[in-house]
Formats: C-alpha cells, sequence, structure tokens
C-alpha cells in the first residue's frame, strides 16, 4: 500500500508538473471562453450590417406594414419603377437583393411565382424570413377570400399540454424531463471526454516508461500489476483536478464579465442558438420557469444520482484505462498504438450514440436498457438514463455487470501489461496479446 | 561457507520457448559470481526470475534460506542491461522516489544519496533533469540507485556497458568493495573476459541449459591441458623441435619472441611437473619465456559446449 501511494503520488505530480498540462489547465476554459465572445461579436456585428430589399408588387396586395423594417434589413417599395428598372438599379446599387410579386391570377398561381434576385446567393434565414412573410400574407388573403374569418381562426387555436405523474405521485413535465436529458447527456458525456484525455494520458505514461527503460528498474521493486493501478489513479486524480479548476475559471469568468462588463453568459451561449430557442428560452424565463427549473433540478434524487455518477464514472474510467495500460504496455511508441486503439474507442463512442439517438427518445426503451447492462457502454447509457428513474434490479445487474468485467479486464489487462512492459521490437499482434495473457507468472 | 541464493531445478517457458531449462545453481554467500553465456542463453530469463518480475514455471528459489517473496525485493539490487531513468524528472527526486520503492524511508534515503554524490562528485546535478545529463553520468545516477539500499544481493547485467574506461573503473572498485562489505554480487555478461578476473565463482549457460558451474580456479584447474607456451633463445631451432616432438604434443603459438628462436606450445603428459620440460630446453638454449596456458571463461564455455553437444 506505501508504495502504491509512492507511485500514485509521482504519477500524479509528473502529470501536473507537466508544461502542457499546466498550459491545458489554464489556457483551455480561456480560449473556450475567447472563442464563446468572439462568435457572440462577431454575430453581432454581422447582424449590424443592414440589408436594403427592396420590392416590385405588381399586384398591390402588400403595403408597408407587411413588410416591417427590422434592425437588420430595410424594405423599400420600389414597384412603381417596375422590374426590369429595378433589377438594374439593385445591381448597380447597395442593394442586397429584389423581391419580384408578378400578376397573376390566383393566389395559388402566385404563390410559386415568387422571385427573388441577389447579386451572391441569399442567406436562408433572410430567405426563410420573405417566405413566412409571403405566406402569411397570402394565407391571410386567401381566408378573406373564403370568407373566414382570421379572429375565430385564431380563437380556434387551442395549445396542450399534457400533465405527466407516475405512479408514486411525482408530476413531470416536458421541462422536467428536458432537466433530466440534460443532466444524463452532459454525465455520460463528460465521462467519454474524461476516458479519451485521461485513458490515453495513462497509454502514454506506460509507453514513456518503456522507452525510457526504467520500466525494468520500477518491476524489479513492486509488482506490475501495482505500477498499473497506481498510474490510472494518478492520472485520474490529475484529471478530476483539472476539471475541477476548468470548473472554477470558468465560473469565476461568468462571474466576473456578468458584473463588471455586464455580459450575460446566458447570452453568449445563446449566440449559438437560434432565434426560437432564444424566444423559447426567454418565454421560459419570463414565466419564472428558470426557478422552476433550479427547483426541479434539487428535487432530482440528487443523493442516489451522485453516488450513481460516481460509481459509473471511476468504473468506466477504470475499465478503459486498464486497457489503455495494457495497449501502452503491448507496443514500443504511440504511433504503433492505431490498430488496438479502435476496439477500445468504439464500444465508447458506441455508448455515446446510442445514448443520444435512443436515451433521449425512451430512457427505458428495449435498446437503451440492453447497452446500459452492457459493461462496456453501460457506464455512459447509464449515467444518462439514470435522472429518469431507473429500477433498482436493473441498477443492481447493470453494477453486478460492470464490477465483474472490470474485474476481470483489469486482470487481464495486468497480465497484458506484465509481460508487455519488458518486450521490445517486435509489434505484437492480437494472438501475441492472446498467448500473453495464458503465461503463468 | 553457506549460500545466499539457491535456485533449484528452475524451469521457465514462454510458449514453446524454452528459455531455462531446470538449471540449478548455488551462489555462495559474500562471492562474486559470474553467470556467463552467449547472448540468447537466458540470462536475463534467470535474473527476471530472481528479481520476481516473472515467477517460474516450476522449480524453487531460496535467498538466505527462505524461499523467495515479495518482501525480498528489498533486499535485492538489480542494475539491468537495459538502463533508463525518467527523463523528465529531476535525478534527486527520482533517486529518492526509486529508493522509497527499495522500502527506504525519505529521510534514510536522502542521507544516503548525499554520501554516494559526494563520493561520485555529482552533488551539483540533484536538480538537473535526466535528459540534461549525459549517458555516462545517468550510468552513475544508476548505479548509486541500485546500491542506495544496501541489498544483500546485487545482480548487475552487463555491467560495464556504456561506461568509459575511467568510469567503468570506478565502478568495479566500488563493487568489488561492497563484496568486501558483505554483499553477494551477482555479474552477468555474454562479454566473459569482461569479468572474468573479478568473479570467484561461475556458471556457464547455453542455450537454455547450465553445462558448467562452480569455483573459477576449480574449473580452470579442471579445463587446464597443460600445456606451455614457451620462448627458447636459440639457433638450432629444428633440432629443437625434432626433440620436443619425440615427448610432447608440439603446435604452433601466437607468441612472438623479441629475439631470434624457437616458440611454440607444448603439452606435456598429465601429472607430469613442467620441470622436466624447463631441464631439457635449458640445454638447448636461453630459456625466456615459459607460461602455462590457462583456459580463459571463453575457451571453456567452448570445450564445454563441444563436450555437451
Amino acid at each position: 500500500m506505501k508504495k502504491l501511494k509512492l507511485i500514485i503520488r509521482r504519477e500524479f505530480l509528473a502529470k501536473i508538473k507537466n508544461r502542457s498540462f499546466i498550459m491545458m489547465t489554464f489556457l483551455s476554459p480561456l480560449l473556450m471562453v475567447g472563442i464563446g465572445f468572439l462568435v457572440f461579436f462577431l454575430s453581432k456585428k454581422n447582424d449590424e450590417n443592414v440589408k436594403n430589399i427592396v420590392y416590385v408588387d405588381e399586384y398591390q396586395l402588400f403595403s408597408k406594414d407587411d413588410f416591417e423594417d427590422s434592425k437588420s434589413v430595410h424594405y423599400s417599395d420600389y414597384t412603381v419603377l417596375g422590374i426590369e428598372e429595378t433589377k438594374k438599379k439593385v445591381e448597380a446599387g447597395d442593394y442586397y437583393g429584389v423581391l419580384y410579386i408578378p400578376k397573376k391570377d390566383s393566389l395559388e398561381v402566385l404563390a410559386n411565382s415568387i422571385e427573388f434576385y441577389s447579386k451572391d446567393s441569399p442567406s436562408m434565414s433572410v430567405i426563410g424570413n420573405l417566405e413566412s412573410k409571403v405566406s402569411a400574407k397570402l394565407r391571410h388573403l386567401k381566408l378573406d377570400q373564403l370568407g373566414i374569418d382570421s379572429e375565430k381562426i385564431k380563437a380556434s387555436r387551442i395549445s396542450t399540454g399534457i400533465k405527466m405523474y407516475n405512479f408514486s405521485g411525482e408530476q413531470s413535465s416536458k421541462l422536467i424531463n428536458g432537466l433530466k436529458i440534460g443532466v444524463g447527456v452532459i454525465a455520460g458525456y463528460l465521462l467519454m471526454m474524461f476516458v479519451m484525455i485521461y485513458g490515453t494520458s495513462v497509454m502514454r505514461s506506460v509507453i514513456e516508461e518503456k522507452t525510457s527503460r526504467i520500466i525494468e528498474i520500477i518491476v524489479s521493486s513492486v509488482k506490475p500489476f501495482q505500477l498499473m493501478l497506481g498510474k490510472i489513479i494518478g492520472n485520474a486524480s490529475a484529471g478530476l483536478l483539472q476539471f475541477f479548476i476548468w470548473g472554477i475559471i470558468l465560473l469565476l469568468i461568468s462571474l466576473v464579465s456578468s458584473y463588471v462588463f455586464g455580459i450575460d453568459m446566458t447570452e453568449v451561449q445563446a449566440s449559438k442558438l437560434s432565434p426560437e430557442q432564444i424566444a423559447t428560452m426567454k418565454a421560459a424565463a419570463g414565466n419564472g420557469e428558470m426557478q422552476k427549473v433550479i427547483q426541479e433540478f434539487f428535487r432530482l434524487p440528487l443523493v442516489t444520482n451522485f453516488i450513481l455518477f460516481i460509481f459509473y464514472f471511476l468504473g468506466g474510467f477504470f475499465l478503459y484505462s486498464s486497457l489503455f495500460a495494457a495497449v501502452g504496455a503491448a507496443v514500443d511508441s504511440e504511433t504503433d498504438t492505431q490498430q488496438f486503439m479502435l476496439p477500445i474507442m468504439l464500444p465508447l463512442i458506441l455508448g455515446v450514440y446510442v445514448g443520444f439517438a435512443t436515451v433521449i427518445n425512451d430512457p427505458h426503451g428495449p435498446i437503451s436498457t440492453i447497452f446500459s447492462m452492457i459493461p462496456f457502454t453501460s457506464p455512459i447509457v447509464m449515467l444518462m438514463r439514470v435522472p429518469f428513474g431507473v429500477p433498482w434490479y436493473e441498477i443492481a445487474i447493470s453494477m453486478a455487470l460492470l464490477l465483474f468485467t472490470f474485474v476481470f479486464m483489469v486482470w487481464m489487462a495486468a497480465k497484458i501489461y506484465r509481460v508487455g512492459i519488458l518486450m521490445y521490437g517486435k509489434k505484437p499482434t492480437y494472438k501475441d496479446l492472446y498467448k500473453w495473457i495464458k503465461y503463468k507468472g | 561457507m553457506s549460500n545466499l541464493l539457491e535456485i533449484n531445478n528452475v524451469t521457465k517457458k514462454y510458449g514453446e520457448f524454452t528459455a531455462l531449462n531446470n538449471v540449478t545453481l548455488n551462489i555462495p554467500k559474500g562471492s562474486v559470481f559470474g553467470l556467463l553465456g552467449p547472448n540468447g542463453a537466458g540470462k536475463t530469463s534467470l535474473i527476471r526470475i530472481i528479481n520476481q518480475i516473472t515467477l517460474p514455471d516450476s522449480g524453487t528459489i531460496l535467498l538466505d534460506g527462505e524461499p523467495l517473496e515479495q518482501s525480498h525485493i528489498e533486499q535485492i539490487g538489480y542494475l539491468p542491461e537495459e538502463r533508463g531513468l525518467y527523463k523528465s524528472m529531476k535525478v534527486g527526486e527520482q533517486a529518492l522516489y526509486l529508493a522509497q520503492l527499495k522500502g527506504l524511508s525519505k529521510i534514510e534515503a536522502k542521507k544516503r544519496l548525499k554520501y554516494w554524490f559526494d563520493k561520485f562528485e555529482i552533488g551539483a546535478w540533484w536538480d538537473k533533469k535526466i535528459e540534461e545529463l549525459s549517458k555516462g553520468m545517468a550510468q552513475k545516477v544508476q548505479f548509486i540507485v541500485t546500491v542506495l539500499h544496501q541489498p544483500k544481493l546485487l545482480i548487475f547485467d552487463e555491467p560495464f556497458s556504456g561506461f568509459d574506461p575511467i568510469n567503468a573503473q570506478l565502478i568495479a572498485k566500488e563493487i568489488l568493495q561492497l563484496r568486501d562489505e558483505g554483499a553477494t554480487i551477482i555479474f552477468s555478461t555474454h562479454r566473459m573476459e569482461s569479468v572474468e578476473e573479478m568473479c570467484d565463482y561461475i556458471a556457464l549457460i547455453n542455450k537454455s541449459n547450465k553445462i558448467v558451474d562452480g569455483k573459477l580456479d576449480d574449473i580452470k584447474r579442471q579445463y587446464r591441458s597443460n600445456t606451455f607456451q614457451i620462448g627458447l633463445k636459440t639457433s638450432n631451432s629444428k633440432e629443437i623441435e625434432t626433440i620436443l616432438k619425440q615427448q610432447f604434443e608440439v603446435t604452433p603459438t601466437d607468441y612472438r619472441m623479441l629475439n631470434e628462436g624457437f616458440t611454440a606450445n607444448v603439452k606435456i603428459p598429465e601429472n607430469e611437473s613442467p620441470n622436466g620440460l624447463i631441464s631439457l630446453l635449458m640445454k638447448y638454449g636461453e630459456l625466456q619465456h615459459f607460461l602455462e596456458l590457462v583456459p580463459s571463461a571463453n575457451d571453456i564455455f567452448i570445450q564445454a559446449v563441444h563436450k555437451n553437444s
């Protein structure tokens, strides 16, 4: 135990004293936030660029009210010039484009004859905006033609919201479900990132010991299994520290920027979202639902979730990083790792995809249930399912399978590791690895 | 004299390949033991078993009378053939870490490291990273780390490869001093001439089998052929050769005399004193060179391999 502690300490210190680790720890949150700000300001600048759009309405159907100026788009009526004249003018001048509404016999024909001319291909949002304006107007006209009172249509629109309960009387709603998805997805995604970053760092550290040839000295002092375990724990601790620092830095930046510069971080984040999403978010915030989200978050079975999170996080990380350690031991250099990396990465990526594809739609469907049992995908998929409430026996089976596989894989990886670390020169095949597992002692 | 290490009927296989075949060796306390043999003979496999890096398929090993177990690691110091240290770690930190892995307390390790660093005059390297040192400098650090915990048993695999002649001599002196202080030393090498003069005992290993072992002097006596290299100052070489050939086995030699004369290797019958040959030679001229051709470990090895096959 004393030696294990020494190894963990060395691995931890070697990792955090590394210059690139320090840079990564302090620069990447700044970089992330910096890029966020950049996108925010650029899109803001982009919106400030006013687009002048002119329209030629031969039908005289549209009025200035139908084309209301917005912050980024100005409309002008050039109907008097005629379409040919306007096109020439637009092409020569500082205009974004011409909307041409020709004279047609019926609204149906007109609906498919409207044209837009521009110098460059127009942006999707501009066209979408124009289409919705035109079709709203045309629908309105059609309703008038048919003699239907548009006020009545408006009144007939009833929106439905089904309230959801489970049999223990717990209320849920779309909002809460969204929250659960969010918590689950973030947990699963964090685990995947963690395994990818620090699993490969375990592997690199094994390779470093092999190439620097210190390995034989170390294993003449400690058991290879101890060394492997020490490496995994040491790297995981360094990783947790890094994640923790990232969290704190991001929190500090958002606090500082909102108090000092008056920039709301949610606004920066929101710049990546579409206007509709922002509208719904604003509506939610307006109705005091933001508070509800926070309340609901704390109403989730947090303690259970947290314990399960820790279990699957550590279980998943140990399972995968023992495999990474075995790969590191089997090869001489990082370039030789490719062929062994794929089978490790595959279940990891599969877990995330299955999680995104099935858990979100149907957290208790057969696919997500099965994948939350299979040990290699279970840490990720189960973490995503957990907020929705998983029956205890499913969790028990999944945990037992994970634990069993974890012990088995660590045992197998340790075998490969023990033989591999002292093998040089030949690039091993899967057959070799199988042979190593069978070696005694 | 009792044995520090007893290796009984050790066999080790890697799949189809047999690395060690029923090897039995006794290594006496306080001796320098040469484990000699060509590359791939099984020396490193045996050393790894002694270090408990791998386990034998069958056979037992006793260290100081006890079956080998994990705690014995602290009584063994091992300098592997493939040497290396953590490149980006500082010399001092690294030496402390490795010493602590061998069971020394931090304070004790620091004290002993200071002694050795002073002795080798490398105190100034304490805060340098290994990658800043030359290969020879790193080897010195490695030697210190190997002996720091004052192990009963020291194992050196190809100890002098990588050292320049001056440092090799320094290390050789230190090793012999460690033996005088009570440590038992195993040398493993395929360059047999490099350690022969330092060894009290040797074992020859070839193709996973031990072919010869014992006290070096005994083995040499056993393999001596009673052949003497002679150099006689004379102007009558032909006549002497004929006379000698009547009594002894005479073969050409590679010895070069400074004066004109007769040189040869002469083999005299077993149990016969060389004095007879000397007095015979003295009648014909001035005897300038007379040397028994003691077989080197290399010669013994070649002979033993021939005998075996």
